[in-house]
């Protein structure tokens, strides 16, 4: 018995990291008038589908192509939704 | 010396190495298409310049995981020589062959360039013919160089001298004003602590034939000739 799930994966510049192009955005947002804006750090968002025998599965699955290839661990933490689609 | 030059999709500068390894130094060189897996009857492997996998996701992240690459990682750990320049110096990174990782260059630009670059030490197979200290010219040309590690692995590649290559002045001078790329302590290439993968964004292979203006990269692919 197998479940479909969609998930949204968040990979997020850790924090230590020198994040330059948050830094022009946020240099940008300043120019539009946005002056109260700070920290402005960029990450991505990876979407996918994955078919699993259980939430438990599916979760494991995806720590470990978070761990080995979406997210760079020197460089960079994740987090992820899983959401089993009907 | 026999020398393998890896080929990605998307790499492009593998050419450019055999023209020096082959062309120029007359030693066995072929290139490895990067699904194939036997490397056995190579010395030195060199992962080239370029955009494998177009950068997609990060530099080198799915290049890290072709065929090719669990060959080169036992390659390296049988003590063998490995070589991985710009595309290559990231690929080596994400498979967790060298610490740390490249990131975007500090200003955000694409920089193609032609700088000053300080030989840290001979004491490495791969500057045994340079002066401890001398300053060399090396072309640069990167949009993810800026060397990135935690102080704790960067003061372990200082202690260890894994250091080979800082970004400096015509005199010398290590600082961030000479430093193109934002990278820790300007460092611009690096050993693993066995010393036998070596990973640097400047290309040596583009400054090795008088023909182009000038050939202070030679030395590095002579210092691994027996």
């Amino acid at each position: 018995m197998t479940q479909k799930f969609n998930s949204r994966v968040y990979v997020t510049l850790r924090p230590s990291v020198l994040d330059t192009a948050g830094t022009a955005v946020e240099s940008g947002l300043h120019q539009l008038g946005y002056g109260t804006v700070e920290n402005v750090r960029i990450g991505k968002f990876i979407e996918l589908i994955i078919v699993a025998e259980n939430q438990e599965s599916a979760d494991k699955q995806l720590h470990q192509m978070c761990d080995q290839l979406l997210a760079n661990p020197v460089i960079e933490n994740y987090s992820f939704d899983l959401i089993p689609i009907d | 010396m026999k020398f393998g030059v890896v080929v990605f999709p998307g790499s492009n500068c593998d050419r450019d190495i055999a023209m020096v390894t082959d062309g120029i130094l007359n030693q066995s060189t072929r290139m490895i298409w990067h699904q194939e897996t036997d490397i056995d009857d190579l010395d030195v492997v060199i992962i080239p310049g370029g955009f494998s996998y177009g950068d997609y996701l990060r530099c080198g992240a799915i290049a890290r995981f072709s065929p090719v690459m669990k060959s080169i990682i036992k390659h390296a750990e049988e003590g063998k020589l490995v070589l991985g320049i710009c595309n290559g110096f990231q690929v080596l990174t994400e498979a967790g062959l060298l610490p740390g990782a490249l990131i975007r260059n500090r200003d955000l630009h694409f920089i193609c360039d032609q700088i000053p670059i300080k030989i840290e030490h001979n004491n490495s197979i791969w500057t045994k013919n340079y002066q401890s200290q001398e300053i060399v010219c090396f072309p640069i040309a990167h949009g993810e160089g800026n060397y990135f590690a935690q102080e704790d692995t960067l003061k372990e590649l200082e202690d260890n001298g894994q250091i080979l290559f800082r970004y400096c002045s015509e005199k010398g001078e290590i600082n961030a004003e000479y430093n193109p790329n934002g990278s820790c302590k300007n460092i611009a290439g690096i050993t693993n602590k066995k010393g036998n993968v070596l990973g640097m964004m400047p290309h040596p292979e583009r400054a090795s034939d008088m023909a182009l203006g000038f050939e202070d990269g030679k030395k590095l692919f002579t210092s691994l000739l027996l």
